[in-house]
């Protein structure tokens, strides 16, 4: 009984993510094929990567989108941090109904319509204040900010959640302000949460094709913007090869952070245990 | 008991009445919404106490110590420090500190820089920051843990750095809550002793938070013990335990037999109480202030119960029933005695002896008499 | 700290003078913020609640009233490319000029209702299927030796964090005509004619699915990890069998797992773009897509925003029903 149900789960579990990485894994392996017909194999090749770094309308966009990914990553931790803290810790406000539905709803929210939206205040705004001008790299930038805060408010507001309030109070008590106690106390113990959430806003940044669509301007165009348009015509090897660059870099970080983790957990567990056997 | 040694008449500044209280709670109540969490509780602490708030929990204990140490503001009331109103004084800038019951000891720093933490606040110079941290560390007997991290402690000495980081600050009041819920039995009744010595030794103001009354009575100079949002009694953990004013605080506090009964006659010196429930007359040797005839109470503890086979030759104090329970306790042993009215009586006897054959065993018929100073009469 | 509101935010900014308040100070535009604040008798905690609230009012909320306005406005060939809602006669009336022309066409047209009801449907079944496929393997996951749990966790978020853009794109390699799956087919002699899979609805329920998995996994295996196994074990030792004990006590205690994350993959499924631009062939109304092209290759702003209008509608039941979902859970 018990060993037919974990078959059954392992069974699944298998499935379902080779169902997650096949399609990744052939990306990868035909971004090494010689022939332009991405599903052919026509023995191994590199030649790809070089047309890559070549093609200067990709290296364009990707460094386009690395300044917007960097700068929002940033402002969305800023903010996020503050908004999950006002969640977390603040209780009740006039307003927090409203508040807590503006954090969660990006997260859900249709690409399409946050795009559209952003795009008709900013048209707005510019006809009312002239600012900002025209739309470009800031207006995508306040765009990605605005729906990547939500995210990092919400790993952050859950972390403090876990996090016992009374360490804060001790340290109240002990005779810093509350603006030290944020930044002394708070911030460092929920330091990790915001480096995934850095992590996160910077990801989803990268990513984004839909939003930036709608709110970007001439000489703005982001990396997911130039693949695009690109794919929309069909397959190119070019494209593979840029796929298996990035999944080569997230794999890389994901595999060290969750390595430190690992690490840091085996010697808190080492840590606990000798100190529970040093005390009997 | 740790308060005897300490509960000379000229140590009472509560019977003092030209003492001046260091702490005075006035009238204090605390709302949150149409709760009421703490109700016009009045409160005067005094330099050097050890004082005890004991209460199930909900019974507003901790809702009074928050606002002790300024996380809570009262509704209505005044709270003073040595004289200071502390109506909109910040936690930080009170000269009050807490020992949490989670200890909240800072998991990112080490034990040296969590007790530094607060000289820090003050901008106390740094050699003074070191040696006190260092005197401390010594007081709490942890010189060789300074530079850990509070994962890498016992439960007991996570403890004692909670303790060092809010005694370092030489606070005016140091309030504890619930200070030796998390440790388990056999170091909780080692750490009461060094809790008291500490205090001893600083003379730091102690305030403590508790559900356990045990720990109430070995710790405290005084205990308050509150109900319901309000401080029902308060008085050394003797006058607690032998002349409780309510049926409340005396079936709080230990275990306690207690009959319904009228008062027959009311002298000065003693009283009558004419008791069906107990089955016989109830002579005390104390008289109360309240009219004959009225309907009163009478408390008397398990161990103040004395059980024989033999009748007594006194007509008061005195009555029979069947024993129905015998537990053996080891030290003692409890019975549970079952009187002619259906009420049940727990008498405690020491097991002086070791194996005796003819103990007094289930179903015999007992009696059971105490002595007219032995209980107390209760009005509420 | 909550319950803290006694000093004036001056007093405190100053006070906690951190090196990071020093670096924000200056930033004119922070500075700016605190004085107004500071003048108007803000304290900190006001201060701290104003900054996040303030930037999600102007850039989620308000933007959201441009949409509803320029919905009723008519379409122009001009720079913005949409009529003005309120205009000022030279008697200085205002005038309000409103246009329902634009939502009496989504009415009246078929296309619009066609893809409307195509794109609940297809985000429903695909959410049906993530469920299917993400129930066992979070089950699985959480019932996994303790050391075998971060690693399949790490694999279950790694393709969440590589481009999304570029996995639906794989997929093109995979189920196009001469794709791996028709040449491995016909390579093994089972098929003749290569099976048409690209540009067909099956393309776009399988990237949806494949895309938004992880959304749905991560949720259920987060509530089914904190399951107290003792329960299960409580079921068994009073006579209840895996199966039942699954039943009645596992499945029940995963709703909101199932729950949260079932609208995580429904909502933004309905308004998706990306996939079934990619993935499905010209018949594939999705309501996302036919925004998007009424936006880009009509220029036809108003009706862009009608429908957009249209979209929240329809999400407004789930999207409620998952906030006070995300507010139970942070509460509880």
């Amino acid at each position: 009984m018990n060993n037919n149900r974990s078959y059954f789960l392992i069974s699944c579990m298998v499935f379902g993510f080779a169902f997650l990485y096949v399609p990744i894994l052939s990306l990868i392996i035909f971004s090494f094929n010689k022939s332009k017909l991405v599903t052919v194999w026509a023995g191994f090749s590199t030649k790809w990567y070089g047309a890559l770094l070549q093609n200067e309308q990709i290296l364009q966009a990707a460094w386009i989108s690395l300044r917007i990914a960097f700068v929002n990553a940033c402002f969305a931790v800023a903010l996020g941090t503050l908004a999950g803290f006002v969640l977390a810790r603040l209780g009740r406000f006039r307003g927090r109904t409203l508040f807590t539905g503006m954090v969660t709803a990006p997260l859900v929210m249709p690409e399409v319509i946050t795009g559209l939206s952003l795009l008709l205040l900013f048209v707005a705004m510019q006809d009312l204040i002239g600012w900002p001008q025209g739309r470009g790299i800031t207006t995508i930038t306040i765009a990605h900010i605005t729906f990547s805060m939500a995210y990092v408010a919400v790993i952050v507001q859950s972390r403090l959640s876990s996090v016992d309030e009374s360490v804060e109070e001790a340290a109240l008590d002990l005779g810093a302000r509350p603006a030290k106690v944020f930044f002394v106390i708070t911030l460092p113990i929920i330091a990790p949460a915001l480096v995934s959430g850095w992590l996160l806003a910077f990801t989803m940044s990268l990513d984004d094709l839909v939003i930036a669509s709608f709110v970007s301007g001439p000489g703005s165009s982001t990396l997911p913007m130039v693949v695009f348009s690109k794919v929309r015509l069909g397959v190119s090897p070019e494209i593979n090869a840029l796929a298996s660059i990035i999944v080569l870099l997230v794999s890389m970080g994901v595999i060290a952070a969750g390595y430190l983790m690992h690490r840091q957990q085996k010697i808190r567990q080492r840590d606990i245990q000798f100190a529970i056997a040093a005390n009997k | 008991m740790a308060q005897s040694t300490r509960a000379t008449p000229a140590q009472e500044p509560w019977n003092d009445p030209h003492a001046q209280p260091y702490i005075r709670i006035e009238n204090v109540t605390k709302k949150f919404g149409a709760f009421v969490a703490v109700n016009n509780v009045s409160l005067n602490i005094y330099q050097n106490e050890f004082f005890c708030l004991l209460g199930g929990s909900g019974c507003g204990k901790s809702t009074l110590l928050r606002m002790l140490a300024g996380f809570d503001s009262p509704t209505s009331g005044k709270i003073y420090i040595d004289g200071t109103d502390m109506e909109g004084t910040a936690p930080y800038d009170r000269p009050v500190n807490m020992m949490f019951q989670s200890y909240a000891l800072f998991p990112h720093m080490t034990v040296e820089s969590n007790i530094a933490f607060g000289l820090k606040q003050d901008r106390i110079s740094k050699t003074q920051t070191t040696q006190r941290v260092q005197d401390i560390l010594e007081l709490v007997q942890l010189s060789p843990f300074a530079q850990r991290r509070p994962h890498q402690l016992s439960g007991g000495q996570r403890q004692r750095v909670a303790l060092a980081r809010a005694l370092v600050k030489q606070p005016k009041l140091l309030l504890l809550d619930e200070p030796l819920a998390a440790l388990d039995k056999k170091l909780r009744e080692e750490t009461q002793f060094e809790l008291v010595n500490i205090q001893e030794q600083t003379g730091v103001t102690f305030m403590v938070v508790t559900h356990d009354q045990e720990e109430a009575m070995t710790l405290s100079s005084r205990i308050g013990v509150m109900n319901a949002g309000e401080i029902v009694q308060t008085g050394t953990p003797t006058e607690i335990y032998e002349y409780p004013g309510s049926r409340f605080v005396a079936d709080f506090i230990g275990s306690v037999n207690i009959f319904e009964g009228r008062i027959t006659e009311d002298e000065a010196d003693h009283v009558r109480i004419d008791s069906e429930e107990a089955g016989c007359s109830l002579y005390i040797d104390h008289g109360v202030t309240t009219t004959s005839g009225a309907k009163v109470w009478f408390a008397v503890r398990p161990e103040k119960i004395a059980i024989s086979r033999d009748k007594s030759d006194a007509d008061e104090n005195c009555t029979s029933g069947t024993v129905q329970e015998i537990a053996y306790m080891g030290d003692l042993s409890i019975y549970h005695v079952e009187l002619e009215s259906g009420k049940r009586v727990r008498v405690t006897m020491p097991n002086l002896v070791r194996g005796v054959s003819d103990a007094i065993t289930w179903d015999e018929q007992v009696y059971l008499s105490w002595r007219p100073s032995s209980g107390v009469v209760l009005m509420a | 700290m909550s319950r803290a509101g006694y000093v004036p935010l001056g007093e405190r900014v100053a006070a906690g003078a951190e090196p990071l308040s020093r670096i924000l100070w200056r930033f004119p535009p922070y500075r700016w913020c605190v004085t107004l604040l500071q003048r108007m008798g803000f304290t900190g905690r006001s201060a701290v609640i104003a900054i996040p609230y303030l930037w999600l009012l102007l850039f989620f909320l308000v933007p959201f009233a441009f949409v509803l306005k320029i919905s009723l406005a008519e379409a122009l060939i001009a720079r913005p490319p949409y009529s003005s809602l309120f205009e000022w006669t030279e008697e200085a009336y205002l005038v309000i000029k409103m246009n329902v022309a634009n939502y009496q066409f989504l009415i009246e047209d078929d296309l619009y209702w066609t893809a409307y009801l195509n794109s609940a449907k297809v985000a429903l079944i695909s959410t049906f299927f993530c469920l299917v496929i993400g129930y066992p393997m979070a089950y699985g996951m959480a019932r996994a030796d303790p050391s075998w749990r971060n690693v399949l966790l790490l694999l279950v978020i790694l393709p969440f964090w590589t481009s999304f853009l570029l996995r639906v794109y794989a997929w093109i390699g995979i189920l196009k005509n001469n794709g791996i799956i028709n040449n491995i087919l016909m390579g093994l002699g089972i098929i003749d004619e290569p099976i048409v899979m690209m540009q067909t609805n099956f393309a776009v329920y399988l990237g949806i699915v494949y895309s938004y998995l992880p959304f749905m996994i991560l949720p259920l295996y987060a509530n089914l990890e904190r399951l107290d196994r003792t329960l299960l074990e409580a079921a068994a030792d009073l006579g209840c069998r895996p199966i039942k004990a699954f039943v009645y006590i596992t499945l029940p205690l995963s709703l909101p797992g199932i729950i949260a994350g079932s609208l995580l993959v429904f909502i933004p499924a309905v308004g998706e773009f990306v996939i079934p631009a990619l993935l499905g062939g010209p018949d594939t109304l999705m309501i996302g897509r036919v925004l998007w092209d009424e936006f880009f290759a009509n220029r036809d702003w108003p009706v862009a925003s009608a429908v957009a209008i249209a979209i929240l509608l329809l999400l407004v039941v789930p999207i409620v029903i998952f906030q006070r979902f995300q507010a139970h859970e942070a509460g509880a």
